[in-house]
């Protein structure tokens, strides 16, 4: 069968095909979906019968890359990408193609006769709709890799505040996990923060880092060593009682640190050292 | 010993170790670990956990929770096909490292766990197994 004829069949059976298309569709989705879910998916499917069946009219199922496939190829990549970030799984997104299978193997076996035509239409049609269908996938994981991508480098932006709590202090609160590329951030961030506010102490809080192993231990003291150099002494505060005992079954060695357990005891270290006091005022206890 | 429960975690990447390392604050905290306890073998894990990817090349970790006579603990194992250990009581020696590391994290992960087995030679890869039993 020319492709021709299959567009014309795919036009005189639009409705019907639509139609049990999107039933099947509402099957394998498995959820129930909103009044807006349902009609979007209408829209897609409908739009989506009507590239294929435009497609056909220039186009082999099997050359995917000819150029009467490009409307369709763009439109899966945006359905992808907008199912990607609706939060959609991949085989959702996957069996809006693979879906179209049975429906329209059903018409064609209803339309043609002779079964060696029967299956070579439908390996053909079967081949061209699964490379549709992998290319919703490369579009997918591609669009989910671009929020992933995007949340880490706000989650570097976010995790790395550098706070002036005082004249000529600085407090750097640390949160999650330190791996090498949030470390490198902090450090500069802290080092920069150090000039610019002309501090001689900063105090690196690790209250909120769940883990202090010997690779934090390592960057921890590298940052202390550099913002020595400039001049500025590093106080860690935040070191709870596991992480003492833990520090000290590693055999890390902070004892040229000065470390505190708590943020309040390491601000008053550092007032003292900067000759500030916070004291009571005629207010108090009242 | 008894296996009463195991999973496995293919490490490739540093996100792996942070993987490896929530797995294990799981089981610790499934046995009723104390907060110290726990800190302990969540950090000994993450040692080990990296010293497989930057040495080892990648490989698998394994968490189990196991028991021993009415005691309960949990067993780490980490496997890698990776180029082995030329010389393992050098390699648990304090400060020394083939690498860029402080050279604690092998011995510090020894002294953080009750038991502890090594098996490594060159070519060979390496295999690491620490238990740290629950506080009675």
């Amino acid at each position: 069968m020319p492709t021709s004829q299959l567009a014309r069949l795919l036009q005189n059976s639009f409705d019907q095909l639509l139609a049990e298309w999107k039933s099947s569709q509402f099957a394998t989705v498995g959820r129930r979906l909103s009044a807006s879910d349902e009609n979007t998916l209408s829209a897609n499917s409908r739009e989506f019968l009507t590239l294929f069946r435009q497609g056909l009219e220039t186009a082999e199922v099997q050359d995917q890359q000819a150029p009467g496939w490009a409307p369709i190829r763009e439109f899966l990549v945006a359905l992808s990408a907008s199912r990607a970030k609706e939060g959609y799984t991949p085989s959702e997104t996957a069996s809006f193609v693979f879906s179209l299978k049975e429906p329209l193997f059903k018409l064609l076996s209803g339309e043609i006769k002779d079964p060696v035509e029967l299956n070579r239409e439908i390996w053909n049609l079967s081949r061209g709709l699964d490379r549709f269908g992998l290319l919703t996938m490369e579009a997918y994981q591609k669009s989910r890799e671009e929020i992933i991508a995007r949340q880490q480098r706000e989650m570097l932006e976010l995790s790395t505040p550098v706070v002036r709590i005082w004249d000529n202090i600085l407090a750097v609160p640390l949160i999650g996990t330190l791996d090498s590329n949030r470390t490198q951030v902090i450090m500069e961030s802290l080092l920069e923060a150090i000039v610019s506010t002309r501090s001689d102490i900063a105090i690196i809080d690790i209250t909120g880092v769940p883990t202090v192993d010997t690779l934090v231990a390592q960057h921890l003291l590298k940052t202390v060593a550099a913002a020595r150099l400039m001049g500025a002494d590093c106080i860690i505060s935040g070191v709870r009682p596991q992480i003492a005992q833990t520090i000290i079954h590693l055999g890390v060695d902070l004892s040229a640190v000065t470390t505190k357990a708590t943020l309040a005891g390491a601000l008053q270290v550092a007032l003292q050292r900067t000759g500030a006091a916070i004291v009571k005022g005629h207010g108090a206890g009242r | 010993m008894q296996v009463q429960s195991s999973q496995s975690i293919s490490v490739r990447t540093s996100e792996d170790v942070v993987a490896v390392r929530q797995l294990v604050r799981k089981g610790s905290l499934l046995l009723g670990f104390t907060i110290v306890d726990q800190t302990k073998i969540v950090t000994a894990s993450s040692e080990l956990a990296r010293n497989l990817l930057i040495y080892g090349g990648g490989g698998v970790a394994i968490v189990e929770i196991v028991q021993n006579g009415g005691r309960s603990g949990l067993r780490l194992t980490f496997e890698d096909q990776g180029p082995g250990i030329p010389d393992i009581e050098l390699a648990l020696r304090d400060g020394y490292s083939s690498g860029t590391g402080m050279g604690l994290g092998l011995g510090g992960a020894k002294r953080l766990s009750h038991d502890f087995e090594i098996d490594s030679a060159p070519g060979k890869g390496t295999r690491v197994s620490i238990v740290r039993w629950k506080a009675l």
